[in-house]
C-alpha cells in the first residue's frame, strides 16, 4: 500500500526489505540484517538521502508517540516518527511553535534532526538542531545512547545533520518557541531584479524574523531575478492560537508529462509575479498558508508525473555572491526549464550545531525541475560548476547530482564524521557521494 | 469527563481510539501484557490531554484476574462509563488446522476471555443503567471461510455474544457495540500483503470513537465492509463451499 519513494520520485530504487519500527523499547537487532539499514520517515527529502537500494528501510512512522510536554517551559519529548504537523497540533493551543520549520510540516522529528533542517528564520534562529536538547540513538552494536551536548557530545553533533548514518534516532527532546498567536503579519514586496532583492533582504534582516523570496526564473535581461519578497513576524492578536485543519486538496493522479512545459511555466511565472498588483502589501495570515503553502495540496509532487522531479539547493558564500547568483539564474532562464518553486534567501551567521549541517553564511537558492533526462543533467552540470567555483555547497536532502568531490568540498569535516558513522547504516546517497566509506 | 477502560490497550487500533478520548480530556484505565509498551502508550495519552491515565498488567487469559482488574479500574477512575475490548490474536490458519492447542488457544484469547470479561462488566453496567460497551469483533465472524475460520469462529462467538448482550442490556439503557473491522494495517496483519482494501488504524480508530459517541449497534469499519459482507453472507452454501475464500 505504502510506497517508499523520496519526494522527488527520482531516482527510482527499491529497498530489499521494509521493517516497521513500532516500539522504542522493542527495536529489532540491527546487526542481524544481512544488508545495510536506514531509517525512513515521511520520505519528504527529495533525492536519495532517504533511500536504501537493496538495503533495509526502518519505517519510523509508527513510532509516533509523545513522551513528555512541559507547557510552562516549552520543552517537548517525542518519538522520532512524530511529524511536525502533529507537534503543531499539540503545542500551538498552548502558545508554542516550532523553533525552526522547513517548508512542509509533513516531516518527522527524526528527519528534521538527521537533515538539520532550516527555514525562513535562519538569519535569526539558525537550524532545527540548535533547539535539540537530547535524543536517543540506537546503534547496531545494540547500545542505546542518550546524546546531548554534554553526554556523548561528539555523537550528538555528528547525528544532527548526520543523514541517519550514525544510528537510529528513537526519540528527540527539543525546545519550542513562544508565539503570541497562530497568525503571521506578512509583507509582500515586488522586486524588479536581483539588486533590489539584496537591498530588501538587507533592510529586512533585523526587523523581520522570517524572510524568503520567490524568483521568476524565466525573466531575463534587466528583469533577471525579479520576484516577490515575503517577510513576516508572528502577529500579536489575542485569542488566535488555533492550529488549522482545513480540508486538503489532493492530486488524484500523475499528471501527463506535457502539462509542465516551457510555455506553461512561463505563463505561471508571469502570472505569479503579477499577482501582486501593487508594489507592496501587508496581510495577516495563518501560519499554515504562510509556512506550508504546498501542504495544502496533498501529493503535489504528482504534477511532475511518473518521471519525477529534481531539486537543487545550494548556498553561495558571501563575497561575489551577487554575480554568482545572477549567473545561476541567468543559466536557468536561458535553459527555459525553470520551475515554479524558485526560492531565494540569505542565510545568517548563526552557527549550525552539526558536523555536517548544510546552512552556512551565504545566499541559498532552491529550485525544482521536472526530470527530462539528458538536458536536465546538462543544466545541473552547469549549475554545479558555478556553485563549485564559488566555493559553495549542496544540500543532501535535495540532491541527486553531487559528486564525491563536491561532497567533500561541501562538507570539509566529512573525515571527522566518518568516525561516527555506524558500520551497519548506509543510504543510496551515502554510497553515491562516499563510495569508499562503506568498507 | 468519561471514565474509560481499555483492554488490549497497546493494540494499534486501541491506541488510536484512546487518542480521541485523551484529546477530549477523559480518564483512562489501560490494560495490557507488556509494561514498557503500556507506559509508552500512557505517556502519549497524558501529553495528548487525558486527565488521568492508569495502567494494569494482565494477560486476558488469566481469567482469575478479571474481577480484581475491574475493581482496580473503578477504584482508580470511579464508575466506568465506557469499556473498549480490543485484544485479539490472528493465528496462522494452516498451522491451527494441524495443531489443536493453537486452535483452542486462539479461541480462548479471542472469545472465551471476552465472554469472561463481559459477564461481570455487563452486570455492573446493567445495575447502574448506563454506559457503553464496545467490543472489537471482525468481519471474519460473519461467515466461516477456509482461509481463516479458526479466527473467524471465535469472532463469530464474540459477535453473537455481544448481539445477545445488546438485546438484554438495551432495556437497562446500556449500549453494546459490535465493531467489525475489515483488514487493518497493524502488527497483527504485518505478514499479509497489503491490498487496496486495507485501512489504517487511524481510520478504524476514528470510526470506533464516533460509534461510541453516537451509540451505534453494529459498526463495519471502513463502511464498505458492510457491502462486502452482505454479499458474502448471501452466497448460497452450495455455491459458497466450492469457492476459495
Amino acid at each position: 500500500m505504502r510506497t517508499y519513494e523520496s519526494w522527488g520520485r527520482f531516482p527510482k530504487v527499491r529497498p530489499r526489505q521494509v521493517v516497521p519500527i513500532r516500539w522504542r523499547t522493542d527495536i529489532p537487532a540491527l546487526d542481524a540484517f544481512d544488508a545495510p539499514v536506514l531509517a525512513h520517515g515521511m520520505g519528504r527529502s527529495y533525492g536519495d538521502v532517504c533511500l536504501n537500494e537493496n538495503g533495509v528501510l526502518l519505517d519510523t512512522t509508527p513510532l509516533s508517540r509523545f513522551i513528555h510536554f512541559d507547557p510552562e517551559q516549552g520543552i517537548l519529548r517525542c518519538e522520532a516518527g512524530v511529524t511536525l504537523d502533529q507537534v503543531l497540533e499539540l503545542v500551538v493551543p498552548y502558545g508554542w511553535f516550532l523553533p525552526v520549520t522547513p517548508g512542509t510540516k509533513y516531516v518527522t522529528v527524526g528527519g528534521a534532526v538527521a537533515n538539520d533542517v532550516h527555514g525562513k528564520n535562519h538569519h535569526h534562529g539558525g537550524t532545527f538542531g540548535r533547539y535539540v536538547t537530547r535524543f536517543e540513538l540506537v546503534r547496531s552494536d545494540g547500545s542505546q545512547l542518550i546524546c546531548s551536548p554534554e553526554e556523548h557530545g561528539d555523537l550528538f553533533r555528528a547525528t544532527i545533520g548526520g543523514l541517519g548514518l550514525t544510528g537510529l534516532i528513537t526519540w528527540v527532546e527539543f525546545r519550542l518557541k513562544r508565539i503570541p498567536s497562530a497568525l503571521i503579519e506578512e509583507e509582500l514586496i515586488r522586486f524588479e531584479n536581483l539588486d533590489e532583492f539584496f537591498e530588501i533582504s538587507a533592510q529586512s534582516d533585523v526587523d523581520y524574523e522570517y524572510t524568503v523570496a520567490w524568483v521568476d526564473c524565466l525573466a531575463q535581461g534587466k528583469q533577471l531575478g525579479r520576484g516577490i519578497f515575503m517577510r513576516g513576524n508572528h502577529a500579536d492578536v489575542p485569542n488566535a492560537l488555533y492550529p488549522n485543519s482545513k480540508r486538503k486538496w489532493g492530486v488524484p493522479l500523475d499528471f501527463p508529462e506535457f502539462v509542465l512545459n516551457p510555455l506553461s511555466m512561463k505563463i505561471f511565472n508571469t502570472l505569479y509575479y503579477h499577482r501582486l498588483r501593487e508594489k507592496r502589501k501587508t496581510v495577516l495570515v495563518h501560519y499554515e498558508p504562510y509556512f506550508y503553502p504546498l501542504d495544502a495540496i496533498k501529493n503535489w509532487n504528482r504534477i511532475y508525473g511518473r518521471r519525477g522531479m529534481l531539486q537543487f539547493q545550494c548556498v553561495v558564500p558571501f563575497g561575489d555572491h551577487r554575480e554568482v547568483i545572477a549567473a545561476i539564474i541567468g543559466r536557468i532562464a536561458r535553459s527555459r526549464r525553470a520551475s515554479f518553486l524558485a526560492v531565494l534567501k540569505e542565510f545568517g551567521h548563526v552557527a549550525s550545531p552539526g558536523l555536517m549541517s548544510f546552512p552556512r553564511p551565504g545566499v541559498t537558492l532552491t529550485l525544482d525541475f521536472p526530470y527530462e533526462g539528458v538536458p536536465t543533467m546538462h543544466l545541473f552540470d552547469d549549475l554545479h560548476a558555478l556553485v563549485r567555483e564559488a566555493g559553495g555547497a549542496f544540500y543532501p536532502a535535495k540532491d541527486t547530482h553531487m559528486t564525491p568531490e563536491e561532497f567533500r568540498l561541501s562538507y570539509p569535516r566529512w573525515q571527522e564524521f566518518l568516525n561516527y558513522v555506524d558500520p551497519k547504516f548506509s543510504s543510496s546517497f551515502w554510497r553515491r557521494v562516499c563510495p569508499e566509506c562503506g568498507d | 469527563m468519561t471514565n474509560v477502560l481499555i483492554v488490549g490497550a497497546t493494540s494499534a487500533i486501541a491506541q488510536e481510539v484512546a487518542k480521541h478520548f485523551a484529546r477530549a480530556g477523559d480518564r483512562l484505565f489501560l490494560v495490557g501484557r507488556n509494561e514498557e509498551k503500556l507506559n509508552a502508550v500512557a505517556d502519549d495519552l497524558r501529553v495528548r490531554g487525558a486527565e488521568t491515565v492508569a495502567t494494569f498488567l494482565m494477560d486476558v487469559n488469566d481469567l482469575e484476574r478479571h474481577e480484581p482488574m475491574i475493581e482496580e479500574a473503578e477504584r482508580t477512575l470511579g464508575p466506568l462509563d465506557v469499556v473498549l475490548i480490543a485484544h485479539g490474536v490472528l493465528p496462522d490458519q494452516k498451522a491451527a488446522e494441524q495443531d489443536v492447542r493453537l486452535a483452542l488457544d486462539t479461541f480462548h484469547t479471542n472469545a472465551t476471555s471476552v465472554i469472561a470479561l463481559l459477564t461481570p462488566l455487563a452486570n455492573r453496567f446493567e445495575q447502574r443503567g448506563r454506559g457503553t460497551i464496545a467490543v472489537i469483533s471482525s468481519v471474519a465472524g460473519d461467515r466461516g471461510r477456509q482461509s481463516n475460520y479458526v479466527y473467524g469462529s471465535a469472532k463469530a462467538a464474540v459477535s453473537a455474544f455481544t448481539s445477545g448482550l445488546r438485546n438484554r442490556l438495551h432495556r437497562a439503557g446500556v449500549q453494546v457495540i459490535t465493531v467489525k473491522p475489515g483488514m487493518v494495517d497493524t502488527p497483527m496483519t504485518a505478514h499479509m500483503r497489503k491490498g487496496p482494501l486495507f485501512a489504517s488504524p487511524e481510520k478504524v480508530g476514528k470510526d470506533i470513537y464516533n460509534a461510541i459517541l453516537k451509540g451505534k449497534d453494529v459498526v463495519y469499519t471502513p463502511w464498505y465492509w458492510a457491502l462486502i459482507m452482505w454479499l458474502i453472507v448471501h452466497i448460497p452454501e452450495s455455491l459458497f463451499k466450492r469457492l476459495k475464500l
